[in-house]
């Protein structure tokens, strides 16, 4: 039985003795034909990467010309950035754009530390099966499907529905909220922290179970109380799992589903509830402007891309955490 | 070393525990007040205000009323085609997928990761998407929906850290004994990686089972229509005109309200009820994930 090192090295010298003059092609066939089985599995997942990905990439240019489905792609006429300028220029830019970061931005304030206080919380719990059966439970929301929630919340918030009657025992008005535009936003961010908080806290939990015990027993000799161990092994110790779901969250800010806005959004809430990606769907796939409408979703792609890709580098510069 | 808890230290776990029994109460209540109002007499639900905490005047007319609906039969079979053909299309992609990505000394191993990464950071969006899928004819068949989910990049990336956990010497001896790669892959790499089979094979059923947009866009005939989509027309639509026939008005109103939190029940019982069971596997996934980003 070789041992890793002596793998390596033979590795090593076969490669170093191939001949340095074969072009890449040559060398790809030869490994081909090495590990024949290999490619032939790599095949199928290649081809729908090709064409479930990277063919509607390529079809996004329809987004520069005036698509028309009897002409197809190629056949259909360039316009340039005529459908962005018709974008940019709409009244529906600024509203879209600004709906967008709102319900982004109100997901992330109030969303993002949810999870974070519930695991600190769960892991101040004494009795472990109890924390158990918090979690389990809490977890349980995210697997249920966005149309039986949002089911849920349009019986629930309906004129009398039981929120609503729980509601108006403080002076709420009895009505139908998912038809209040200014009700929308916080309908959306509140149900969206209920079905996720227990879930997203998982990777805070186990963030939290990689903290060394040594560590809270030496600070309880030198005499730290709960909550200066909190602050100074606890916090510091999530900084890291922190840092990397605040990229995450970052870098998709301008990438809110359609999804669920398509499920609760009706002509009254367009005002605020209206976001890109739902817009994009309405006038592509309703109103079949398919030009137009690629020019907004790509438009949006470019930008979603853009985040990430900052938001990424100045964690690096920051913290040394990346994504990649 | 046990130390006494100071006064405040035990205030705050009392709150601690209240708190964490008021967030069960909250995760729950959603769905026990479903239940209870399915179950409860139609009319009597519509004037009841405030919480329910048990049924009123219980029976199983909803239920009736759901089992006998055409649409809730042929969605529930669709979703179990798509969900049995999308699994098996699934597990075999993925795991080849994963088994490539795994290989150390192979030359496409590298472009290959980037080009398949690269498709979680850039999409051409949902228009050329929903074109290309409509001219390759898949348009209102099961297709549709089936080969488009065939690979969520996450699952893959959580199964090639699996079969890298691996060690390499087993495969060695293998391929000394003459194994080729199908049976590396099929005798080596999936049984001993099974937990993590198991993840990935429970999340793309939870995906498929409660998918509903691609079914939406691209299926119009109507005995197609996958589970979601039955429940979406019902629920959101607000179209139960298709289950009830010959009530007036009011009680179609009132009826049509336990019909609903009926059809809820019965969607997502499957989930409520494998889902204590299969828990861990599900927040292993996850820790998988996070590990590997």
């Amino acid at each position: 039985m070789p041992n890793k090192g002596e793998v390596a090295l033979k590795a090593l010298v076969q490669s170093s003795s191939l001949p340095i003059k074969k072009s890449c092609l040559v060398r790809l066939k030869e490994d081909i034909k090495k590990f024949k089985i290999v490619y032939m599995m790599a095949l199928p997942v290649i081809l729908y990467y090709l064409v479930f990905h990277y063919a509607p990439m390529y079809g996004a240019v329809i987004a520069f010309k005036n698509f028309n489905l009897a002409d197809g792609i190629w056949g259909s006429e360039w316009v340039g950035l005529q459908n962005f300028m018709e974008f940019f220029n709409s009244r529906y830019f600024t509203r879209l754009l600004f709906n967008t970061l709102n319900i982004s931005l109100n997901t992330l304030v109030w969303g993002f530390p949810a999870p974070i206080i519930l695991a600190l919380l769960l892991n101040e719990l004494k009795g472990k099966v109890f924390s158990k059966t918090v979690q389990t439970i809490t977890y349980l929301p995210h697997f249920i499907s966005l149309v039986v929630i949002c089911g849920m919340i349009q019986d629930f918030t309906s004129e009398k529905g039981i929120i609503v009657q729980l509601l108006s025992v403080f002076g709420f008005r009895p009505q139908n909220m998912l038809n209040n535009k200014n009700l929308f936003v916080p309908i959306y961010v509140i149900s969206n922290i209920w079905q996720e908080v227990g879930w997203s806290s998982i990777v805070y939990l186990a963030a939290l179970a990689g903290i060394e015990p040594e560590l809270y027993e030496a600070a309880k000799i030198d005499g730290a109380g709960k909550l200066r161990q909190t602050l100074s092994i606890t916090l510091p110790g999530l900084i890291p799992t922190i840092m990397v779901m605040l990229i995450l969250r970052v870098g998709s800010l301008l990438n809110v589903g359609y999804e669920k806005i398509i499920l609760l959004y009706n002509e009254l809430t367009y005002e605020t509830a209206d976001i890109i990606s739902s817009f994009t769907y309405r006038r592509g796939l309703q109103e079949f402007a398919w030009s137009y409408s690629a020019a907004v979703g790509l438009f949006n792609a470019v930008i979603n891309f853009i985040l990430l890709i900052l938001a990424n580098t100045i964690s690096k510069k920051m913290n040394h955490t990346s994504l990649w | 070393m046990k130390i006494k808890e100071s006064v405040p230290q035990k205030i705050f776990h009392k709150c601690n525990v209240c708190f964490m029994v008021l967030m069960i109460v909250v995760t729950l209540y959603p769905f026990m007040y479903v239940f209870f109002a399915s179950l409860s007499n139609a009319t009597l639900l519509m004037a009841h205000q405030g919480p329910l905490w048990f049924p009123i005047a219980p029976n199983l007319d909803a239920y009736e009323a759901v089992l006998k609906n055409k649409m809730i039969f042929s969605g529930y079979r669709n979703t179990v085609i798509i969900l049995a053909i999308s699994l098996i299309l699934n597990i075999v992609l993925t795991s080849f997928g994963a088994y490539v990505l795994s290989r150390r000394e192979i030359m496409i191993k590298k472009p290959l990761i980037i080009y398949i990464v690269f498709t979680m950071f850039f999409s051409g969006g949902l228009i050329p998407f929903y074109y290309v899928v409509t001219s390759l004819g898949m348009y209102d068949t099961l297709v549709a929906v089936i080969l488009p989910s065939a690979i969520n990049t996450f699952n893959l990336i959580i199964l090639r850290t699996g079969f890298e956990g691996i060690p390499v010497s087993l495969e060695e001896s293998a391929k000394l004994d003459g194994a080729g790669d199908l049976t590396i892959l099929f005798k080596i790499m999936i049984p001993l990686t099974l937990p993590t089979i198991a993840v990935v094979i429970l999340y793309y059923a939870v995906a498929t089972w409660n998918a509903w947009f691609h079914a939406m866009i691209f299926i119009r005939t109507r005995s197609l229509y996958p589970l979601q989509l039955v429940l979406r027309e019902i629920l959101i639509g607000c179209d139960t005109s298709i289950m009830e026939n010959g009530a007036d008005l009011g009680e179609a109103q009132a009826v049509s309200e336990t019909i609903q939190y009926a059809v809820i029940m019965v969607a997502t019982m499957p989930v409520l009820m494998i889902y204590p069971f299969l828990q861990k596997y599900f927040v292993k996934g996850v820790l998988v994930g996070a590990v590997k980003g």
